[in-house]
C-alpha cells in the first residue's frame, strides 16, 4: 500500500534529474552564445582575485609574486596532470578557474567546446612582442583569437650513452627498427609516451607520414609497428620516463624535452644522456594561455596574459622551466646557455609538427593504440 | 566481545604458520614503507637513486605553503566525510540487518552502486552533477556557487557510506537482538540499549569501516579533482598534478611526517585509554578505543 | 534475514518466537513499527545516496545514450544506442577477460593472507588486536602514488628484491614491468579491504564451538571446514567484494608496475572518458559492468547469508 509512494518519489527525482539534464545541455549552448565575446577590459584592469589553472612547476613562484605585488591581488594556484583532465573540468562550467594552460590540439578541442572565451587583444598590448611564427598561423588557433603561446618544446628521444654508445643514429628506428634496437641495446629497455597520439604519431613519422594522418592505411602500419614493438618495451610511461632512464630501468625513453634537461642536470655526469628529435622529425608542441569561458575574473585574467608575455617576465619562464619561449622580445633576457641549448632550442626546426586535433579521427587514433597493446 | 568468548590461539604447527603469516604480512606491508622513508633523506630528486644523507626535503616540505595548504584540506575532508559517513553508514547498515522496511531491497542494491562504479565515470558524473546544481542554484536563487572543499566532502561520502555499510554489516550478519531484548526487558530505554549493548558489539565494525573510509578519502585522487575549485586541492590531487614534473622525495617526507602523526596519535590514545580503564576493567575494551 | 543465528542460540539461550507470535494483532502492530523504525533509521543514508548518487548517475546514464560529436563533445539530441553496440567489438571482450582473471587472482590471493591474519588478529587481547588493525592501516595514509613508486623501486632492476633473490642463489629477477608486479601492487593496495571486514566477522565467532567442535573429535581441518568457515562467511563476502570491484576497475597501480602494456578495463573506460572523450561508450560501459557486478553482488550476498 506504501509502493506508489515510492514508485512516486523515485519517478520525481527521475524527472528532476531529467530537468536538470536538459538545462544542462542548454547552458552548454549559453556559454558557446557567451563565448562569441570576448570581455570589455583595458589594459592593467583587474576585477579580483586570479584562480590559476596550470600544469605544475611550471611557473616561477618569484613572478606569482611579483604580478600580485604590481596589481594588488592574489593569486591561487592549482595543477593538473594532464590536458584530457582538465579540459572536461573547465568545460562543464562552475569550475572558478580563470586562465589556463591548454597544449595546442586541446585548445581548439575547448574552441569547439565553448570551454574558452576569445580573447579581448586590445587588453594584451604584449601580443606584440610573440615571434611572428607565433603570433599567428598556428594550426590549432589560427588567428590566435582564443589563446596566446606560453612556451613550446618537443617530443623525442632520450638515450642513456653508455649503453648505446656515443654514435647513436638520430633515428625513431632505434625504437621501431628490430635490428637497431638489438645493435644499440635497447630491446627490453625502451619506454614509450602511453598517449595515443604521440606514440602512433612517432611511428607515422618513422614511415614518413604526418603525424596528423588521417589515412586508414597509414594509420593500420603504425599500429602494426607499434604493436610489433610492445614485446620488446619496458613500458609506456608518461610521467617517469627521465626518472626510468636516469636509474638504469632503461636505455631509450619517449618523451618532452623539458624534463629530460632537468633530468640530464641532475645526473652525476650529465654527458652520458642525450636527447634529441629523431631525423625523420617529430612532435613540436606549444602550451597556451586561455581564459575559461566563464571566468570570474576575466579582466585579471587578460591582465595576467598580457603580464606573462611582457619580455623580462617571459624570459624568467624559460630560465626557470628550461622550456623555450614563444616571445621574441624575451630573447635578450635569456640566459644564454640555455638559448644555446639544441634540446631547448633545436637547430633544425624544418621537420617539427605540431599535433592537430583529427576530429572524428580521435577515436581511431585511440582504438588503434588499445589494439596495438592488445 | 566479552573475554570468554575470545578466540584462542590453536596449537602446534598451525599456531606456527598463523604467526609466521602475520609476520609476512606486516612485512608486506611496510618494505615499500621503509623504502619511502629511506628515501625522504636522499639528497636526490629521484626516488630510487640514493644521493647522500639530506633533511632538505623536509625544510622543503616546512617552506612550502601549497603542500601545507593541501595537507590541511586533505585532513579536514576525510575527517568529517569519515565521520558523517561512519553515521550513516552504520545506521544504513543496522537498518539492513536488524529491520524489514518497505524500499528495503532498492536501498540494497543502491548501496552497492557506489563501490561497483568505476572511479573515473563517478568522477565525470559528481563534476556535471555539481555544474549543473549550482547552475540550477544560480538562476533560481542567484547563489553564484562554485566548487570546493563541500563538493569534495559531499562525494566523499557518497562513496564511503557503502564501505562503511559493507563492512558493519559482515559484523552484524547472524547476530541477533536478542541482547537488546534483554536489555528492554530490563527497563533500558531505546537509547541505553545502543549505547551499552548494540554499539559496543558492532565497534570493531564500526572502527574497521571508520579506517576504511578514512583510508579512501585520503587516498582519492580521480574523483576530488573533478569536484574541486580554486585553492581547494587535496594532497592527492597536488601530488598526482607532480608528476609529469617527477615527483620527487619530497611527497616522500610529506609521507612519513603523516605516518609519524598517526603513530603517535595512536600511541597518545591508547595510553589515555589505558589511563582511562584502568581503574576498573571493561567487559568490552576495544570500543573504548574507537 | 540471515540463518548465522547459532553463536546467539548457545549464549544467550533462545527466546521461543511462540511467546511473540502468540497474539496476531499484536505481532502486526508491531511489525509496522519495527518497518516505520527501520525505515527512518535507513532515511539518513537512503536520502543522501538519492541525491548525491543517484541523482548524478541518471546524468551519465542519459549521456550513455547519446552521441559524441565531431568535436569530442557530447550531443544530447538523437537518443542512439550506438554506445552500446560497441561494446560487443572483440577487444573489449579480450579487456573485459584480462582484467577478470586479474581480479580474481588478486581476491583469491588477498583471501589466502587476510584470513589467517583476520584469525590471528581476533586471537590477541582486546588492545594488541586494535595496535594491530591500525598498524595494517598506517601505511595506507602515507601517498598511494608515493606507494607506487616505492613498489617501483623495490621490484626494479637491482632493486632490493632482486638483491635479495641474488644473494639467496636464486639469481636476478626483473619482476618490474610485469603481471606478477601488477598483481604484487593490486595485492598490496587491497588487502587491508579484506581484513577489515574478515576481522570484524571472525571476532565475534563464540570461539567454544571450535572447542566443542574439537571435543566432538572433529580434525582441525574438519572443524575450520565446518565451523570456523561457515560463521565467518559474511566477512569472506564482504572482503571478497571490496577487493574483486575495486581491482576491475583499477589503472593507475597497472600502469604504473605493469608498465601499461596491456589494457585493462579500468585504463580502458578511463581512455573512453579522457583521451578519447567518448563519453557515451564510457556511460555505457560502466552501465553494463554494474548491472552485472550488481547482479552477482546481490546474488552472492543472498546465497551467503544461507546457512550451510
Amino acid at each position: 500500500m506504501r509502493d506508489p509512494r515510492w514508485t512516486r518519489l523515485l519517478a520525481g527525482i527521475f524527472a528532476l534529474s531529467l530537468v536538470a539534464a536538459a538545462c544542462g545541455g542548454s547552458s552548454d549552448s549559453d556559454s558557446e552564445a557567451s563565448a562569441g565575446e570576448s570581455p570589455a577590459c583595458t589594459v592593467g584592469q583587474t576585477d579580483g582575485d586570479l584562480a590559476l589553472y596550470n600544469w605544475s612547476e611550471y611557473i616561477d613562484p618569484d613572478l606569482i609574486t611579483k604580478f600580485e605585488a604590481e596589481f594588488g591581488v592574489s593569486v591561487s594556484e592549482d595543477f593538473y596532470d594532464s590536458n584530457e583532465a582538465m579540459q572536461p573540468i573547465v568545460t562543464a562550467g562552475n569550475s572558478g578557474f580563470d586562465v589556463i594552460v591548454p597544449s595546442d590540439y586541446m585548445v581548439s578541442v575547448l574552441i569547439d567546446a565553448g570551454g574558452v572565451s576569445p580573447l579581448n587583444k586590445d587588453a594584451i598590448p604584449n601580443l606584440a612582442n610573440l615571434a611572428p611564427e607565433f603570433a599567428s598561423g598556428l594550426p590549432f588557433d589560427p588567428n590566435g583569437d582564443f589563446s596566446a603561446p606560453y612556451q613550446w618544446g618537443t617530443t623525442g628521444l632520450g638515450v642513456d650513452l653508455s649503453v648505446t654508445g656515443e654514435d647513436v643514429p638520430r633515428t625513431w628506428g632505434l625504437v621501431f627498427d628490430p635490428a637497431l634496437r638489438e645493435q644499440y641495446g635497447a630491446a627490453g629497455s625502451i619506454t614509450l609516451l602511453n598517449d595515443p597520439r604521440e606514440t602512433i604519431g612517432a611511428a607515422l613519422k618513422y614511415l614518413g607520414y604526418s603525424l596528423n594522418s588521417t589515412s586508414e592505411a597509414e594509420l593500420e602500419e603504425a599500429k602494426a609497428l607499434v604493436s610489433e614493438v610492445v614485446q620488446d618495451l619496458a613500458a609506456f610511461d608518461s610521467d617517469q620516463y627521465d626518472e626510468l632512464l636516469a636509474t638504469g630501468d632503461t636505455v631509450v625513453a619517449h618523451g618532452f624535452s623539458g624534463n629530460f634537461i632537468v633530468q640530464f642536470d641532475s645526473a652525476d655526469n650529465p654527458d652520458q644522456y642525450a636527447y634529441f628529435v629523431p631525423d625523420e622529425g617529430g612532435t613540436r608542441w606549444v602550451d597556451n594561455m586561455a581564459v575559461v569561458h566563464d571566468a570570474p575574473h576575466p579582466c585579471t585574467a587578460h591582465t595576467f596574459i598580457n603580464f606573462l608575455l611582457d619580455a623580462e617576465n617571459g624570459a624568467a619562464l624559460t630560465n626557470w622551466n628550461f622550456y623555450a619561449s614563444p616571445n621574441a622580445a624575451a630573447v635578450p633576457f635569456i640566459d644564454p646557455e640555455v638559448l644555446e641549448d639544441p634540446i631547448v632550442y633545436p637547430t633544425d626546426q624544418s621537420k617539427l609538427e605540431f599535433i592537430a586535433d583529427t576530429g572524428d579521427f580521435e577515436i581511431n587514433f585511440t582504438d588503434a593504440f588499445t589494439e596495438a597493446k592488445g | 566481545m566479552s573475554s570468554p568468548t575470545s578466540p584462542v590461539l590453536p596449537r602446534g604447527k598451525t599456531r606456527i604458520g598463523l604467526t609466521m603469516n602475520a609476520w609476512l604480512v606486516y612485512v608486506f606491508f611496510y618494505a615499500p614503507i621503509l623504502l619511502l622513508v629511506v628515501f625522504s633523506f636522499s639528497n636526490d630528486r629521484n626516488v630510487g637513486r640514493w644521493g647522500g644523507f639530506t633533511l632538505d626535503w623536509y625544510r622543503a616540505f616546512g617552506e612550502n605553503e601549497e603542500i601545507q595548504q593541501s595537507l590541511s584540506a586533505s585532513l579536514r575532508v576525510a575527517l568529517i566525510s569519515t565521520v558523517v559517513s561512519v553515521v550513516l553508514g552504520t545506521m544504513a547498515a543496522l537498518a539492513l540487518e536488524r529491520f524489514s522496511f518497505r524500499g528495503k531491497k532498492v536501498f540494497d542494491g543502491l548501496l552497492y552502486l557506489p563501490i561497483i562504479i568505476p572511479d573515473v565515470t563517478m568522477a565525470v558524473m559528481m563534476l556535471l552533477f555539481f555544474s549543473q546544481l549550482f547552475d540550477a542554484l544560480d538562476a533560481w536563487f542567484g547563489l553564484g556557487l562554485s566548487k570546493g572543499f563541500t563538493s569534495i566532502v559531499l562525494s566523499h561520502v557518497a562513496f564511503s557510506i557503502s564501505f562503511v555499510s559493507v563492512v558493519v554489516r559482515a559484523r552484524l550478519a547472524g547476530m541477533n537482538d536478542q541482547l537488546e531484548q534483554a536489555a528492554f526487558d530490563l527497563y533500558a530505554s531505546r537509547w541505553q540499549a545502543f549505547r551499552h549493548i548494540t554499539l559496543p558489539l558492532i565497534a570493531p565494525g564500526i572502527i574497521g569501516g571508520a579506517l576504511l573510509a578514512m583510508t579512501l578519502s585520503l587516498d582519492d585522487v580521480v574523483i576530488t579533482q573533478f569536484v574541486s575549485g580554486p585553492g581547494s586541492t587535496t594532497l592527492p590531487v597536488y601530488v598526482f598534478s607532480l608528476i609529469r614534473r617527477g615527483v620527487t622525495p619530497l611527497i616522500n617526507a610529506v609521507s612519513v611526517v603523516m605516518l609519524a602523526a598517526s603513530i603517535t596519535l595512536v600511541a597518545l590514545s591508547l595510553l589515555a585509554d589505558r589511563a582511562k580503564s584502568s581503574p576498573q576493567p571493561t567487559p568490552s575494551k576495544e570500543t573504548d578505543n574507537a | 534475514m540471515s540463518g548465522l543465528a547459532v553463536d546467539g542460540d548457545l549464549i544467550v539461550g533462545d527466546v521461543p518466537d511462540q511467546v511473540a507470535q502468540a497474539n496476531p494483532e499484536f505481532e502486526r502492530a508491531a511489525e509496522k513499527a519495527e518497518s516505520r523504525r527501520g525505515l527512518i533509521m535507513a532515511l539518513p543514508a537512503y536520502l543522501y545516496l538519492l541525491v548525491f548518487f543517484a541523482l548524478p548517475l541518471v546524468i551519465v546514464f542519459v549521456y550513455s545514450f547519446a552521441t559524441r560529436n565531431r568535436f569530442g563533445g557530447t550531443d544530447l539530441s538523437g537518443w542512439n544506442v550506438e554506445a552500446y553496440r560497441k561494446l560487443g567489438e572483440p577487444i573489449v571482450r579480450d579487456i573485459l577477460f584480462r582484467s577478470l582473471w586479474l581480479a580474481i587472482i588478486t581476491t583469491v590471493l588477498c583471501l589466502l593472507f587476510a584470513y589467517p591474519f583476520s584469525y590471528f588478529l581476533a586471537t590477541r587481547s582486546a588492545t594488541t588486536r586494535n595496535i594491530m588493525l591500525v598498524f595494517v592501516m598506517i601505511p595506507f595514509w602515507s601517498n598511494f602514488l608515493v606507494r607506487n613508486y616505492a613498489w617501483r623501486v623495490l621490484l626494479g632492476n637491482d632493486g632490493p628484491v632482486s638483491q635479495i633473490t641474488e644473494a639467496i642463489g636464486l639469481g636476478e629477477t626483473r619482476i618490474l614491468f610485469t603481471p606478477l608486479a601488477v598483481v604484487i601492487g593490486l595485492v598490496y593496495g587491497f588487502l587491508p579491504f579484506m581484513i577489515l571486514p574478515l576481522y570484524a566477522s571472525i571476532e565475534r565467532i563464540d570461539m567454544r564451538l571450535l572447542e566443542a567442535s574439537r571435543d566432538l573429535y572433529a580434525s582441525g581441518w574438519q572443524s575450520f571446514r565446518r565451523v570456523l568457515w561457515p560463521l565467518s562467511r559474511p566477512g569472506v563476502i564482504a572482503g571478497s567484494i571490496l577487493v574483486f570491484v575495486p581491482s576491475l576497475g583499477a589503472y593507475v597501480t597497472p600502469e604504473i608496475l605493469g608498465g601499461a602494456k596491456t589494457t585493462l578495463l579500468g585504463s580502458y573506460i578511463v581512455t573512453q572518458f579522457l583521451t578519447a572523450r567518448n563519453w557515451p561508450v564510457g556511460a555505457s560501459l560502466s552501465f553494463v559492468l554494474m548491472s552485472v557486478m550488481l547482479g552477482a553482488t546481490l546474488v552472492y550476498f543472498r546465497n551467503g547469508g544461507r546457512t550451510l
